[in-house]
């Protein structure tokens, strides 16, 4: 079972691994990112395209089902307004044994990094707004993938 | 021809708009020319699109290259940043 995505309202986590986990699955690796206050960072804003967002999330999540034998996939992710300790995305990947489900879990973090269209917008405390420029470290994490 | 152009994040908010349709000039084919072109336009242009190596481009929801021959529709935008 894939479940993909894209909401405004805060990602419900006990919801959503109730839902991940009704096929009772032999092995489940999880990854919850989170809104950082570093700096006084006081929002984060995550601005998204109405239909390619969801679609880049759901072809992600093909990937992996094509590539690791999972059982369940659940890659959830919040855009819009948030402050600092929201979750700002999940990843659920299950499979009968756990490493299949932990290479698939890291595969859609680094992935969805540099392959979905998503923009973060920092608001600081002392009112600087500035977008996000992308790490050259988190496309190295995404093309050891290529292979 | 005409075409829509999408904008996201600081290439909208330079731009001044989320979308526009254009009459894309003959001599402009690829997503780079189309880069170009919106570049000499105007001033926003100028200021979206100085430093078009930063520039990406998605054609029907695929992520494309500099060198994609245009459509109906492109998107371009910086590059992503979710996760």
């Amino acid at each position: 079972m894939i479940r993909v995505a894209v909401t405004t309202d805060p990602i419900d986590i006990p919801a959503e691994l109730d839902i991940h986990d009704a096929g009772g699955h032999g092995a489940s690796a999880s990854f919850i990112g989170r809104v950082r206050g570093d700096g006084g960072l006081v929002e984060l804003f995550l601005e998204h395209h109405p239909a390619l967002t969801e679609a880049g999330l759901a072809e992600l999540a093909h990937v992996a089902a094509d590539r690791w034998a999972l059982s369940a996939l659940t890659l959830v992710h919040r855009v819009g307004a948030m402050v600092p300790g929201d979750s700002i995305v999940l990843v659920l990947a299950s499979s009968a044994h756990r490493a299949e489900a932990l290479s698939a879990t890291e595969f859609l973090i680094d992935r969805l990094k540099t392959d979905v269209m998503l923009w973060k917008r920092e608001t600081f405390a002392d009112g600087r707004v500035e977008w996000v420029e992308p790490r050259e470290s988190d496309h190295g994490r995404a093309e050891r993938w290529d292979t | 021809m005409t075409m829509t152009v999408s904008y996201f994040a600081w290439v909208r908010e330079r731009m001044g708009v989320a979308e526009e349709v254009i009459e894309k000039p003959a001599t402009v084919a690829t997503v780079r020319e189309l880069v170009a072109w919106l570049a000499e336009r105007d001033e926003r242009g100028a200021l979206a699109f100085v430093e078009p190596g930063r520039i990406r481009a998605a054609i029907d929801g695929a992520m494309v290259g500099p060198d994609a021959l245009l459509g109906d529709e492109v998107a371009l935008f910086p590059p992503v940043t979710g996760g």
